[in-house]
């Protein structure tokens, strides 16, 4: 990890700390950039492990009959594998980026609260081995969904009580980091950068903090309620005592929809940020992102009920969340419509990074057309709780958010690692990612159709052969990631490869990226813009130094 | 392997093929979607590709300069409003259809069991008949063993009793469950409903062919979730009534008189085919139990003197093993004389169905 | 960046690493883990877990100990107040949403669930279910399963009106006491600090009878159905937070006597202050819909 670690000489203020060394660096961080790499490290290894857990499943669901594990075991994999990954990968990984690079591009010396941002990154862990070991737990892991839903939680072993409280911790965690995150976008702007001149991916930060800190605190109720009921005798989702168990469902989505915005938002801010950059010219419309963002955040809120639809909800309450739903399709097409506006008449080159961000739009908008499909109430009562389902989510977060994920990495890993990673490498990444991918998950869209419920341990001989297909699919896309690991992350990580240069997207004539992240040097300093800096007026330019 | 009318076919690609008008509709509304996506899709992107191969900076293009335009961002807001519109109009239409269960011509019960359907005719021709729906223990055997060497067509999907329907005829069906959330649907029909324990909800189709027709469990149950299917035989309205005189007949001579005292070879010959049908899922045929499931092989509760122990655990569930009194005095007198008697439990007591019945206050 | 002996405030101040959070975060894998096993039947747990409390409230001691001293110090600069300002406001936004969804489900349970459990259409299932809030009133059959022992509610008069008119009143003498700190009368602003603190510990006792008059007098329990269930886990989760809130006053009333805050600056006090505002306004809703309605 040298590379990311031994750069704390280059250019820094005049008054300085030393940069701590050895493991008390890491472990006692209070500095943004190294809170970061934490996250993102963290991150990685869940991404691993939850990718572990789908392999097996892919491994079950290879052929029909049950071969390699039982059906119980089977729900212990598909639950932990959507709360790992949820949880554990994708949005940890965010906040990892959010650490990293909000400060840089609001010209801010740190985050708001240097220590308790330490604190969020140290509470993720302790859930993390709870989620985790909670499979060696008596009767194993939590094997209701990562949905959890009630009454079958009730059933649950004492790993579910484990994971509960993992998930409270998580929550606080979430939370104790966006209020982090917002208070530094909020009071920590370098002078003249004002809210609209902020760069997208710290807009979409600030808006999916908002998200997290009103909707994790929803999820902590649902699940304390279970908490109480499996033990303390409450009757919150058990009818024989008044409760409901739909209500769980409720209270549940009305989290659980902003939540999968939660990780999308942030994914668009990286797209908004590396499309500019390749095409070499202005975000198009940079207004009406902001605008749509936050519709779409607002909108997120009054839609939950669609993974409701087949629960038996009154028919205006169908057609309430089935409109509601599809209307997000609107401020979606505007964002999808400015990236390609902004491509167009650009002068673009397809390093990594900006193949990810194209491969994003397209396959992400083949997930958002499915989502749309799934809206309409009608067509839902079929396919809900089918593979068309599984496919839909993983086109929006595997091609979506982590797409997003490994487009941001290649951006900016030369100015966190002051090395370029093997762009040979890095485009055969993309294509064996994107090809795997789609033999992966489009067979589910048929099966789906065909009628293939999700969480089947065991299937009918008829959706064999699309089965096999994704299986096959699954391990290659795995293996990429093992490749991706290995001979891009690690090289990078060691600081082997060619030496990157402060500003790493800009050609001879200056085009390229834009933003404060760039004026600094590549390392990024351990410390940055320690005096806040004199910007010019568009706020993506440092002139000096404000206060001398 | 082959297609299996009326489930699903090798290498489908799209829906079922409908065989109510809910069905067909949503078939139209899933293909006027997938067309106007399409479009759409293909509209977007050619202009994105287009962009893409003529301005590369490889082919020396420059960059323009414009980055906003207030109009196109209102004209490429309200386009796709639009359409959106557009497409709700169509689906509302279908929704509102499809949520009338008012006048049927026969109500039927489904209620959800970890993991069996009891159906229950409620109201019609018909009414008063009830009976379990398992599927056949032979494929939930063939699944442990991976499914190998010849596995019929309705693999997974074959029960031992199909619910039965008269073809055209509107049949609602009420849903519920005894311990979780299940879901009850079959994909020929367009239809699903999530069945709720101490909630009713309803759907209904109108079959307009006769024939088999299948659907599974679609809310995650536990363990055998994969292992609830749902047989729905649609009959012609003559061969209905045959079968609902057939099957009053049957029920009427295998009532099992509930005063009855058997003897013991008799009573445990009984309780075998009841373990195989509702127990072996958890606790094995060899009655050894597997990770979370406890052995009754050597089970102190078992072999206990005071019947009434496992009596009161079968009846109303304990932790993960679910509540069984949905099933007949007889039978659970039955399995519960077989745990007692068999592997290495030789206590020799019979639990009669009296017993049950008194257990059950 | 961070500014040491000198004296000086700095831009804005970035804390030296640490060593609390993680030692905190071990302390919370031992008591979640803990609890986990608790209440699953370990007995060895509750030690464990009694001992995971204490270590996470000895870090969190010392942390705040830290944080006192740099802010006593100078080093917390104009920015890094309005850095606090927001991060409170943010902080009791997430705990609205948390009482939202509890007071969610009293409202769904009694509008919805209970009546539709009631209705003709659950005939089916459930009789003898009688639709009425609470699910078992004296002399009316049980819940639907019968598995609720029938019980009395809890009715406004007359411990929750004495708790409301004492927390009503701790309202009042704090912002008293806020306005005395202003003018820089100490002693004062102590005393009604004090008088603040006071009010809010017989709340919670006043809270801890009611409790006991309701498992003794009333037979009404956390497994009294829907109604108890949401009764003590929305007055519960209230009176938890009204004892976090009191020791925040606590603690800020002997920052005061050690001559901590000045009249200009006390973000210290005005967040507690904010905070049991906060408390305040989720009892009146409690007041008004759990015990009024
Ligand atoms: C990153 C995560 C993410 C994102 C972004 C989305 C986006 C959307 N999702 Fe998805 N969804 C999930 C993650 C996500 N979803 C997950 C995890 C589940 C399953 C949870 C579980 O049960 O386990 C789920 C399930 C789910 C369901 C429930 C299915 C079921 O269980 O039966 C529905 C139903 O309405 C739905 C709808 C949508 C819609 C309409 C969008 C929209 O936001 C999409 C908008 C995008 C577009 C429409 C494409 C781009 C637009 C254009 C190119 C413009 C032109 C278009 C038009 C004018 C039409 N989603
Ligand atoms: C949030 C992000 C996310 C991501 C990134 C993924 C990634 C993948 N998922 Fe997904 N998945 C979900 C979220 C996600 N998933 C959710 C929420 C559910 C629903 C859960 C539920 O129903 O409750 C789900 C459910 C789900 C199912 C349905 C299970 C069922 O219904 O029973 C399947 C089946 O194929 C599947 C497959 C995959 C595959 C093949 C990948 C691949 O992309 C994974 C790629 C693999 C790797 C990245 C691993 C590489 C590692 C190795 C090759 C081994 C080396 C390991 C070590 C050295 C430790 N997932
Ligand atoms: Cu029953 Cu799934
Ligand atoms: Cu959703």
């Amino acid at each position: 990890m040298s590379a990311v670690l031994d750069h704390s000489q280059a250019g820094h203020g005049e008054h300085h700390d030393h940069a701590p060394t050895g493991w008390r660096r890491w472990v006692f961080a209070t500095n943004h950039k190294d809170i970061g790499t934490l996250y993102l490290l963290f991150s990685f290894t869940m991404l691993m492990v939850g990718g572990l857990l789908a392999l097996m499943i892919r491994a079950e669901l290879f052929q029909p009959g049950l071969q390699l594990v039982n059906p119980e075991l089977f729900n212990q994999l598909t639950t932990m594998h959507g709360l790992i990954m949820v949880f554990g990968a994708i949005m940890p990984a965010f906040v990892g980026f959010a650490n990293w690079m909000i400060p840089l591009q609001i010209g801010a010396p740190d985050m708001a609260f240097a220590r308790m941002n330490n604190f969020s990154f140290w509470l993720a862990v302790p859930a993390g081995i709870m989620l985790v070991g909670s499979f060696f737990m008596p009767g194993g892991a939590p094997s209701a969904g990562w949905t959890l839903y009630a009454p079958l939680t009730l059933q649950m072993g004492p790993s579910m009580d484990a994971g509960i409280f993992a998930m409270h911790i998580l929550g606080a965690s979430s939370i104790m980091g966006s209020i982090n995150i917002i208070v530094t976008i909020l009071n920590m702007r370098a002078p003249g950068m004002t809210l609209m001149k902020m760069p997208m991916f710290t807009w979409t930060w600030l808006i999916t903090a908002y998200l997290l800190i009103a909707v994790m605190p929803v999820l902590a109720g649902a699940i304390t309620m279970t908490l109480t009921d499996r033990h303390f005798g409450t009757t919150f989702f058990n009818p024989a005592g008044g409760g409901d168990p739909v209500m769980y469902q409720h209270i549940f989505w009305f989290f659980g929809h902003p939540e999968v915005y939660i990780m999308i938002l942030p994914a668009f801010g990286i797209i908004s940020q590396v499309v500019p950059a390749f095409a070499r010219k202005r975000l198009f419309g940079y207004a009406s992102m902001v605008y749509a963002t936050s519709s779409i955040a607002i909108l997120s809120f009054i839609v939950w009920a669609h993974h409701m639809f087949t629960t038996g909800m009154p028919v205006t309450g169908q057609l309430f969340f089935m409109y509601a739903t599809m209307l997000i399709a609107v401020p979606t097409a505007v964002k999808i419509f400015n990236w390609i506006a902004t491509m167009w008449q650009g002068s673009m080159t397809f390093e990594t990074p900006m193949l990810f961000s194209a491969g994003f739009i397209f396959v992400f908008t083949m997930g958002g057309f499915t989502g749309l499909i799934l809206a309409m109430a009608p067509i839902d009562l079929l396919l809900q709780d089918t593979y068309y389902v599984v496919a839909h989510f993983h086109y929006v977060l595997v091609a979506g958010s982590l797409f997003a994920l490994f487009a941001g990495f290649y951006y900016w890993a030369p100015k966190w690692s002051g090395v370029m990673y093997h762009e040979g490498r890095g485009k055969l990444h993309f294509w064996w990612s994107l090809i795997s991918f789609n033999v992966t998950f489009f067979p589910m869209h048929f099966l789906g159709l065909a009628g293939m419920p999700r969480r089947y341990a065991d299937y009918p001989m008829q959706f064999a052969d699309f089965n096999a297909l994704a299986s096959v699919g699954a391990f290659f896309f795995g293996l990429a990631q093992v490749y991706f690991f290995f001979f891009i992350v690690l090289p990078v990580m060691r600081g082997q490869g060619k030496t990157a240069p402060q500003r790493p997207w800009n050609d001879a004539d200056g085009k390229g990226a834009e933003g404060l992240e760039w004026e600094v040097p590549s390392p990024a300093p351990f410390h940055t813009f320690e005096t806040p800096p004199r910007l010019n007026a568009a706020a993506n330019k440092v002139l000096g130094s404000a206060h001398h | 392997t082959n297609d299996l009318p009326g489930g699903p076919a090798v290498l489908q690609l799209n829906l079922h093929p409908a065989v109510t008008r809910i069905a067909s509709e949503v078939a139209w509304l899933h293909w006027f979607m997938l067309i106007t996506c399409i479009v759409i899709f293909i509209a977007v992107f050619a202009v994105m590709f287009y962009s893409i191969w003529k301005h590369r900076k490889s082919v020396g293009a420059k960059p323009a300069n414009f980055h906003e335009s207030v109009t196109v961002e209102v004209v490429w807001t309200i386009i796709p409003f639009l359409i959106v519109i557009g497409m709700a109009l169509p689906a509302t239409k279908v929704l509102v259809a499809s949520k009338d269960t008012s006048n049927a011509d026969l109500t039927i019960k489904a209620t959800g069991y970890q993991w069996k359907w009891g159906y229950d005719y409620i109201k019609g021709e018909g009414e008063g008949m009830s009976f379990l729906s398992t599927l056949d223990s032979t494929h939930r055997a063939m699944s442990n063993a991976g499914a190998k060497g010849d596995v019929p067509d309705d693999y997974l999907l074959k029960v031992d009793n199909p619910l039965v329907v008269p073809v055209n005829k509107k049949v609602r069906i009420i849903t519920t469950a005894n311990d979780v959330i299940h879901a009850w649907g079959v994909p020929a029909f367009g239809v699903k409903q999530d069945a709720i324990p101490g909630f009713v909800r309803d759907t209904w189709f109108r079959s307009e062919k006769t024939g088999d027709f299948y659907g599974q469990c679609y809310e995650l149950c536990g363990k055998e979730h994969a292992y609830m299917p749902i047989h729905v035989k649609v009959l012609s309205q003559q061969d209905y009534t045959a079968w609902v005189a057939d099957q009053q007949k049957k029920m009427a001579a295998k009532l099992d008189d509930p005063k009855k005292v058997w003897a013991l070879p008799e009573i445990t010959a009984r309780g075998e085919k009841v373990y195989a049908a509702n127990c072996a899922a958890c606790h094995q045929a060899n009655g050894k139990g597997v990770a979370a499931f406890p052995p009754l092989d050597g089970a102190a509760i078992v072999q206990d003197a005071d019947k009434s122990k496992q009596i009161q655990v079968v009846l109303n569930g304990r932790n993960a093993m679910p509540a069984w009194k949905q099933l007949s005095d007889t039978d659970l007198a039955a399995v519960i004389s077989y745990t007692k008697n068999n592997w290495s439990n030789k206590t020799g007591q019979i639990v009669q169905p009296a017993d049950v019945l008194a257990a059950r206050k | 960046m961070s500014s040491s002996a000198t004296g000086t405030t700095p831009y804005y101040f970035v804390p030296h690493p640490s060593r609390h959070p993680v030692m905190a975060a071990v302390g919370l894998l031992l008591v979640i883990f803990s609890a986990a096993e608790w209440i699953n039947g370990a007995d060895w747990a509750k030690w464990t877990l009694l001992f995971g409390f204490l270590w996470v409230l000895t870090v969190l001691f010392q942390w705040f100990r830290d944080a006192i001293g740099e802010s006593e110090s100078g080093q917390y600069g104009h920015k890094v107040d309005v850095s606090f300002r927001w991060s409170m406001s943010w902080f009791i936004f997430s705990e609205v949403m948390f009482f939202g969804a509890f007071f969610t489900a009293l409202w769904w349970l009694r509008s919805h669930s209970v009546p539709a459990l009631g209705g003709v259409e659950n005939a089916l299932l459930w009789p003898d279910f009688k639709a009425l809030w609470p699910s078992v009133a004296p002399g009316v059959t049980a819940s639907p399963a019968g598995v609720i022992e029938p019980f009395s509610t809890m009715g406004p008069l007359w411990l929750p009106t004495i708790n409301t008119a004492l927390l009503l009143s701790s309202g009042v003498t704090i912002t008293i006491a806020h306005h005395l700190l202003r003018v820089n009368n100490r002693p004062a602003t102590i005393l009604f600090m004090w008088l603040t603190v006071l009010l809010g510990f017989s709340f919670v006792c006043v809270q801890g009878y009611e409790y006991f008059h309701a498992y003794t007098d009333l037979n009404l329990k956390l497994s009294s159905g829907a109604y108890g269930s949401t009764f003590f886990m929305l007055t519960g989760f209230h009176g938890l937070h009204v004892l976090i809130g009191m020791l925040m006053l606590f603690f800020i009333t002997l920052r005061l006597m050690k001559g901590h805050f000045t009249p200009e600056r006390h973000f210290g006090f005005e967040g507690a202050a904010w905070y049991w505002h906060f408390v305040d306004v989720v009892w009146l809703g409690l007041y008004t819909l759990v015990y009024w309605t």
